[in-house]
């Protein structure tokens, strides 16, 4: 009789472990693809000095303080619709872009890291100081639609080469002639990527009806050619392959496949 | 007879003005750019000099595998602390916004006289712990803090100061469930957080001591109580209110026979001290 019982509880006992086991898979499973599909933001542009989203979306505590430094109410924190991680800071250029402040108060404030300094440090003779330079920020890069961009059509537009706070660096204007009137300049602009900051004052001052310059996450703005493709004539290029090699040989494993490699040099 | 509504509620309009007045600070920040507490509950910016962060949230983005900067860290170990030396589980009904949400409920609960506890579902006390320790654990699978990504404290608090956005839905969502569903449903079965600063703060210098010689068994206390299992010594002995304890008082306030009141814990001896 007592072992009966005994036995019963016993099955109870394992009955409400995989109950409970079985409902917090359920719970975990539900809850964690929900978070995974709130979090993917690849289209939200961040503050300058902000980490890659990656990184960012783990540190940014969502504090909103860098919302409250910002003097232009550039950044917004992100709400449920957003179509980003809830309560992270991001902003639209269109609606405000980033004036790029020179003392950049939204950065130092900012206690969890996910906006740091050292992302957008001040070099002095190639030194990082402690003190940001805004010309370094990497907040996106902007793109633009030569379809849509009335200075390609011949007209006579430079509202966003005059709005670039980068101004003549980050978008240069590019003389061509106009052979459907025969007597007219295109003058074309032209981002450089290396340069423009995302800060989106471009898109802001485009006069189409929906902006033919904007700013994209570089993340999702560019491209990657691939470690294996190497640019022959820029002598720092090559000098990246013989150092791939002599490491290889140096650990001396002979049919690694960076052996194939060495035909390129070949016609040195 | 106001004398005695303020006496029988004295707790109950501290805490309200305590709550609303931090709103209004955080939220002067953002509107009217007051220095002295910007940010919110997850970080706050205290006089422009130091922070107080939200220890739940960093251990959640330390479980991520990212070390935040000292800032955010040093903050979460001073509130930690705080709570956990000092006040008890008080943020939940001192400090959280959602606390004013989830009375409403209970509140209305009464005045409608919906009387069935639970409907529909039935939920267990202890499944807080499970949902505290879920979101640390999914927090390194996800990427991103697990809980922050639901959090409706913070959800509340961000869209008082920042603007909801669609995220009032959830907060109806919230009250409509505790009012409805299950009786004190988020803050007394679910809500992490509450699990968490119950938890930390199970030696925390000031709570609730119950005085048995003067108990005469009214029960009034148990009416109030959104934590009933820890009045278990109502009437039995005498001691202190550990566990889930929320400091807010509501017993204190209604007990005619002052046989609750706030002390400071005493380790060596929990149980007979007047
Ligand atoms: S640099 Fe200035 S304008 Fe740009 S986000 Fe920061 S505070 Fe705002
Ligand atoms: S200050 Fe830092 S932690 Fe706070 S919202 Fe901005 S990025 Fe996130
Ligand atoms: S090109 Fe546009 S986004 Fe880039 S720095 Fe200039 S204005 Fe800013």
């Amino acid at each position: 009789m007592a072992a009966k019982q005994n036995m019963n509880s016993r099955r109870d006992a394992l009955k409400t472990l995989f109950r409970g086991a079985g409902l917090l898979s359920l719970g975990g499973a539900v809850w964690g693809s929900t978070a995974v599909t709130l979090k993917a933001s690849e289209l939200t542009l961040r503050p300058p000095g902000a980490l890659d989203e990656y990184h960012f979306v783990k540190a940014c505590i969502r504090c909103g303080t860098c919302v409250e430094a910002c003097p232009y109410d550039t950044l917004q924190l992100a709400t449920l619709d957003d179509h980003t991680a809830i309560g992270t800071p991001f902003f639209k250029p269109r609606l405000i872009p980033c004036y790029m402040c020179t003392d950049v108060p939204c950065v130092p404030v900012c206690p969890s890291g996910a906006l740091d300094v050292k992302k957008i440090a001040k070099q002095n003779d190639g030194v990082k100081t402690g003190k940001p330079d805004i010309n370094k920020a990497k907040m996106g890069v902007a793109m633009l639609d030569q379809e849509a961009c009335l200075a390609y059509w011949g007209i006579q537009c430079d509202a966003c080469y005059r709005a670039c706070p980068l101004f003549g660096e980050a978008i240069t204007l590019e003389f061509k002639r106009n052979e459907r009137t025969g007597k007219h300049a295109f003058l074309k602009p032209v981002v450089h990527r290396d340069i423009c900051t995302g800060c989106g004052l471009c898109e802001h001052a485009c006069v189409t009806e929906k902006a033919a310059i904007f700013v994209l996450p570089r993340s999702v703005a560019t491209g990657k050619v691939g470690a294996h493709y190497i640019k022959g004539w820029d002598k720092d290029d090559e000098e990246r392959l013989r150092n791939l090699k002599e490491k290889k040989t140096e650990e001396s494993s002979p049919e690694d496949e960076l052996n194939d490699w060495e035909y390129l040099l070949d016609d040195e | 007879m106001m004398s005695s509504i303020i006496e029988r509620n004295r707790y109950l309009i501290l805490r309200r003005t305590i709550q609303t007045g931090l709103l209004i600070l955080f939220g002067g920040a953002n509107w009217w750019g007051w220095k002295l507490l910007q940010g919110n509950y997850s970080s706050a910016y205290v006089l422009e000099s130091f922070y107080l962060t939200d220890p739940h949230a960093v251990l959640q983005t330390f479980a991520t595998g990212f070390i935040m900067s000292s800032d955010a860290i040093i903050g979460g170990i001073i509130v930690l602390i705080f709570y956990a030396l000092i006040a008890g589980r008080s943020f939940c009904s001192w400090v959280c916004p959602v606390n004013m949400v989830t009375d409403l409920s209970t509140w209305m609960r009464k005045k409608w006289k919906i009387t069935q506890k639970e409907y529909f579902i039935s939920l267990n006390r202890k499944t807080r712990y499970w949902v505290l320790g879920l979101g640390i654990l999914l927090s390194p699978i996800v990427g991103v803090a697990a809980f922050e990504m639901i959090n409706p404290i913070t959800m509340l608090h961000r869209g008082i100061i920042f603007g909801f956005g669609a995220g009032w839905a959830i907060i109806i969502a919230l009250f409509l469930f505790d009012l409805l569903v299950v009786e004190y449903g988020w803050c007394g079965h679910l809500c992490p957080l509450g699990a968490f600063y119950s938890v930390t703060s199970r030696f925390s210098l000031i709570k609730v001591k119950h005085d048995v010689e003067k108990c005469t068994m009214c029960m009034k206390c148990f009416d109030v109580c959104h934590e009933k299992q820890v009045l278990n010594l109502i009437g039995e002995k005498s001691g202190y209110i550990v566990g889930e304890c929320s400091n807010c008082g509501r017993c204190i306030e209604v007990c005619n026979d002052s046989a609750l009141k706030y002390a400071i814990y005493n380790y060596k001896n929990q149980e007979v001290q007047r």
